[in-house]
This record gives structure tokens, sequence and C-alpha cells, in this order.
């Protein structure tokens, strides 16, 4: 064999190692995973909007503006009385509508005396993520068609209204149904508008902090190692719970303080929002209040107690400095996952499947608690922060357990390597 | 009773037999040196009696205390000096010593220090980060460290390893003292002039069994040797 052959061979064989491959599986999965959501929610793009219609006015406009509903959606309800409205609303919430578009008696009537017909739109808003407010966009364009027909219709016909009227005879008045509240005069692209950059800015903080403190403790274990101080501290007296508590407290204490600086930062943030935009969050009622900082303070808090439990178990298995950088990796995807699932579906509106998939990360649970927080969602918020809990506990628990075993100082002896070392000592 | 009882030891790493049923005792200030070829079980066993690998079977005492039962209380009797041991490095040699000196001494803490420091003797250069040291200053340290803690047993694997002529003089020097004044020292070394020196008794350990126990005086004689090295390639063939 030539020397490059050689030595091509010997990279090989140093680099065709599980630490190489498995990072670029997780990923192929992890892309595969959000591909198939991503194609769940192009399915429901490319269906008709659900949606209800009440016409009390039942003129030659108003039916223009039916007429384009009952072709471009998919009506579930529709009815002639204002008093139905109740029922429509409920109607829709149970057959996963959208809205329900009320005309009122005087639409036509006002929009021949040069005032704009009003056409009362109530919303009913499922979740606040970039792809949630997708579905309200169609029913969007639904009232655009419907003010360009009614628009054509009034041109064409040469009714005598005024050019503004002419051009754009209809205005809305928004009423949106979110997680229990009733927010007057918002629609869904308001309310999703206010809480996007709470959506995209919080997981990824969340994920900075997860993976700079986890790096840390993961960094520490594989130091030890590397430096070879392990055994030295395993013979001193000290039960190896304790160091495994002292190296997560530690490292928690630093994550503590990245917690402090986030949430200051956070409630700020919050502040600074409050008043701006075309909404304000103060007057629909939806701000934190000092006792869900705290409950979200927690939900951090125990989330970085599990991320560090779970960089302990991952720094056992690290040889050296470099094997612990690969390490990081699988905490990162961890991360990353929740992250990009939060900032794009909010949890109530994904599938059964994916809800379980993303409760069951525990990195994702201070991603989704302000925004619970803030629609009085506590039963996700704590049994997160339990379910959270529970995690720590189990990885602390096979953490002293790996810290009592062999494995720690000896790490695993492969049976194709113990055959060869029993075939080199009969030789 | 000895100080260490070794009974039947067995240890296996999956199917690997390392340690194969050896037995020995080592009294009260006595210094007992394990000596053997690479891969023979010298540094399993020193690091299954400094309670940092399992049993696979057989039993150790130390001080009479069971060392699967009571392992937490053989920690605060014994000091281990892995053979390829180091400090923290972002601590200067001092701190690194009152970190250790923590785990023992509560009230007479600097005396301990000050012990470890002298051990050392390292002068202003304990001030300094142990990152910073030449691998001859972090082996002086780490005697330092383990001998200072006054140890019922100290286990010292390779010793003077990275020690130059004068400085491993001196470690073997103050290993003699140290068991003198009453601590019983287990050692492993491939230096068999340092054994011959050093240790009261020897065993020779070979492919994890125990082939040969004695004063170096009495293996001598019995091999017909000059010395210990002249032994050990008689009896390890």
């Amino acid at each position: 064999m030539s020397a490059l052959g050689n030595i091509i061979k010997k990279e090989l064989r140093e680099l065709m190692t599980p630490s190489t491959f498995v990072p670029i599986i997780i990923i192929a999965i992890l892309f595969g995973s959000l591909g198939n959501a991503i194609g769940s929610i192009e399915e429901e793009l490319e269906e008709k909007p659900i949606i209800g219609y009440i016409d009390t006015d039942n003129s030659n406009l108003s039916q223009i503006a039916t007429f384009i509903l009952e072709v471009n959606a998919d009506v579930v309800f529709n009815s002639s009385d204002l008093n139905e409205k109740e029922i429509g609303i409920e109607e829709l919430k149970e057959k996963d509508g959208i809205a329900l578009l009320v005309i009122p008696s005087n639409f036509s009537e006002n929009i021949l005396n040069n005032k704009s017909g009003d056409l009362e739109i109530y919303w009913i808003m499922k979740g606040a993520g970039v792809f949630d407010s997708l579905s309200s966009s169609a029913v969007d364009y639904l009232i655009t068609i419907i003010n360009k027909n009614i628009s054509y219709e009034l041109i064409s016909t040469n009714t005598s209204v005024n050019a503004t009227i002419a051009l754009t005879p209809t205005s809305r008045d928004d009423t949106t149904y979110f997680k229990g509240r009733v927010l007057v005069g918002v629609s869904p692209n308001d309310v999703a508008g206010v809480l996007s950059s709470q959506s995209t800015i919080i997981p990824i903080v969340m994920m900075m902090i997860i993976i700079m403190a986890g790096s840390i403790v993961i960094s520490s274990m594989a130091l030890e190692k590397e430096n070879k101080t392990l055994e030295t501290l395993l013979t001193l007296p000290v039960k190896r719970v304790s160091i495994v508590a002292g190296k997560i407290i530690a490292s928690a204490i630093i994550g503590l303080i990245l917690a402090i600086i986030y949430i200051i930062g956070f409630s700020y943030y919050m502040t600074s929002f409050q008043f701006s935009g075309p909404v304000s969050l103060i007057s629909l009622g939806l701000v934190l209040s000092t006792g869900d900082f705290l409950i979200l303070g927690l939900s951090v808090f125990v989330t970085l107690i599990a991320a560090l439990s779970l960089c302990m178990f991952l720094g056992t298995m690290a040889k050296n400095f470099k094997s612990a950088q690969t390490l990081t990796f699988p905490v990162t995807i961890l991360a990353l996952i929740p992250m990009f699932m939060t900032m794009f579906k909010d949890f109530d509106t994904l599938p059964l499947a994916l809800k379980g998939f993303l409760f069951a990360i525990p990195f994702s649970h201070p991603m989704m608690a302000p925004r619970a927080l803030i629609f009085d969602d506590y039963m996700l918020v704590l049994s997160g922060i339990i379910y959270v809990l529970i995690f720590s506990i189990i990885m602390i628990f096979i953490v002293v357990y790996i810290f009592k075993t062999d494995r720690l100082l000896t790490g695993s002896i492969k049976k194709k390597k113990v055959l060869n070392l029993k075939e080199q000592k009969k030789r | 009773m000895g100080v260490v009882e070794v009974r039947n030891l067995v240890k296996h790493y999956g199917t690997i037999e390392a340690v194969k049923g050896i037995s020995f005792s080592v009294e009260k200030g006595e210094i007992f040196g394990l000596i053997g070829p690479n891969g023979a079980g010298k540094t399993t066993t020193l690091r299954i009696i400094s309670t940092l690998l399992t049993i696979t079977s057989g039993s150790i005492k130390i001080m009479n205390y069971d060392l699967q039962k009571e392992p937490d209380e053989v920690r605060k009797i014994i000091s281990y000096l892995p053979e390829d041991a180091g400090a923290y490095k972002n601590l200067t040699g001092k701190r690194y010593l009152e970190f250790i000196a923590n785990f023992f001494e509560k009230n007479n803490l600097q005396q301990m220090v000050a012990k470890g420091e002298e051990i050392a003797d390292l002068g202003d250069r304990i001030n300094d980060k142990v990152d910073t040291y030449s691998k001859g200053m972090m082996r002086k340290l780490l005697v330092g460290r383990a001998l200072m803690i006054n140890p019922k047993l100290a286990i010292l694997d390779e010793p003077t390893s990275g020690l130059d002529v004068n400085n491993a003089q001196e470690i073997r020097r103050l290993i003699k003292s140290t068991a003198k004044d009453g601590t019983t020292i287990l050692l492993s070394s491939h230096n068999m002039l340092e054994v011959e020196f050093l240790c009261n008794r020897i065993a020779l350990i070979s492919d994890g069994v125990i082939i040969e126990e004695g004063t170096p005086k009495n293996l001598m004689e019995k091999y017909n040797a000059k010395n210990v090295e002249e032994v050990f390639t008689k009896v390890v063939k």
C-alpha cells in the first residue's frame, strides 16, 4: 500500500466512529420530522378555511359576499338570524372553524349612503405561532376578494357612491376568541404580531442558556478525566452523591445567574412592548403577574437542573475535552427542536404525537411557559415543572449509579477488543 | 490483623480476567511493594484497594473495614497517588493542598497544608498556578498532597515517576520516614533499585497472579541473585 493510501486508511479508521455519524443521523431524523410537521401545515393551508356566516342584510351586495364565501370556503354554519351568533361560534369551535362573519342588516344601506359596510368578524384563534396565523390569513384573503367584488359591482352598475366607498366598500370589526378570552377590536394577526417577537426571542435565549450551562458541566467532567484529577477526587472521603451534587449545584448557580439575567431582561422586554404596536397587551389583560414571573423562573431553574444532570450523564462518557465538545451535540439538538417547534406552532395546535414529543423534551417547558402563563394555562406550566423535576431526579440517580461503578474510569470494553486481547495473551 | 488484608481477590473487566485470586497482607508501618511486568494487574489491585474499582470476588479489609461494605470509612484513612495523576490547573499549588486538606482536617487545616508544602518543597512556586508547573514539580506537589494527610495507608503507584535522580531520592527518603512514623505504604514500581531500597517485603505479580512474595533479601538468596532486578528477570520469564 502506498504511503498516501496508508494515511487515508488510518484517517478513515479514526473518523469512522459513532461520534462522527450519530449527530448527522440525528440531524437527518430532525429534518425528517420537521418536514412532516411542515407537510401537515401545507395540507392544512391547501384545504378551504372552515367558516360560518350570518347574513341579516340579505341584499344584493351581501349576497355577493355570501356567494364568495360559499365558493371559496367550507361553510359549516349559516343563518340570517343575528340571535344565532353564539350558536354559530360554538358550532365553529366544535368543527375546528376559523371565523364567523356577520353581515349586519344595514350593510348595503350604509354602502349605498357613502358609508363603509361593516363586516363583523368573530375569529376563533387556536395558536399564536408563526404557522398558526396562516389559516386566518386565508379568511383575510376572502374578505379582500369580497371587497373587490362589491367594488366591481358598485362601479359596473354605475351606483352613485363616492370614489372612496367604491374602492373600499367594506370595513372590519374584529373580535378574537383565544384561549378562553374575548379580545374585542383585535384580529388574530394583531395578537400574533405582538406575541411573535416573544415567540422567537424567548426560545432562542433559553436554548443558549441550556447549551452554555450544559457545556460547562460536560467540560468539567471531561477536564477531570483529561487532567487526571478524577481518580484522586474519587478516593477522597466524600460521597459520590456529593461530588455529583457539587458539580450540578455549582453549575446551577452559574445557570441561575444566567436565568436571573434572562428574567430581568425578559420583564423589561415585556414592559417595552406592552405599550407598543397596534394592540396594547395591558388593555387586553395579556400580561404576566409577579407570580407568573416566579413560576417562569422556577420553570427555567428546574430545566437548568435537568439540563445539567443530563449533561453530567453525558460527561461521564467524555474521555477528554475534545470528546466533550461532541457530547454537547445531543443537548444542542434537544434544545433546538423545542425552539423551532415553539417558534412556529402553538402547543395547543400541534398533533397529539408531536404534543407528546414536545412535552417529553424537558427543555420545551420554559420556552412554552411565557405564552401559557399569559393565557393562564397553569396546568401546562406546572405539570411541565413537575415532569422536568422528576426527569432531573432520575438523571441524578443514574449519574450517581455510574459514579459508583467502574464505568466512569474504565469505560466500556468491546467484545471484539476482549477477544483480541485474549488471542494476544495466548500467543 | 494487618493494615491491609487481601483475600482471593479477583477482578474481571468484562471477560478479561485482570486479577486472578491474589492474597497478601501488609502490616502496620511496613512498606510493601507490588512489582511485575506491564499489564500484570498491579495498578488494578491498587485501584481496587483505593476504592476506585469494584471487586469481582474475594475480599479486602483495610484496618478491619470491609472495603465493599464500608468504602466511605476506608477513604478516610487512605491516600492514593495514581501513576499519572494531575491537579486542578486553575488553582495554585497551595490552594490545591488546601482543597484536599479541607476533606480531612477542619481544625488544623493550615498545619496540614504546611506539611504538604514542606513535602512538596516547591518554595515560592507553591503560590503559582499548577498550570505553570513542570512534570517534576507536579509530582512533588502530588506526593505532598498524598502524605500530608497522615494516612493510615498510603497507596503509591510509581511514586517517583517523572522525577529526576535528586528529587526521586528525596521522595524515597520521605516515604521511609513516613513509614517510620507509622503510616503503612503499599506501592508499585518498575524501578527495581527503588523497590530494593524502600520495601520491607515485595510481591511479584504476573498475569494477575502473585508468583513470589518475601523480603528482597530472602528472594535474592532464594534465586541466587545480586539484586531484585535479577530476581525479577528470573521469576518473570
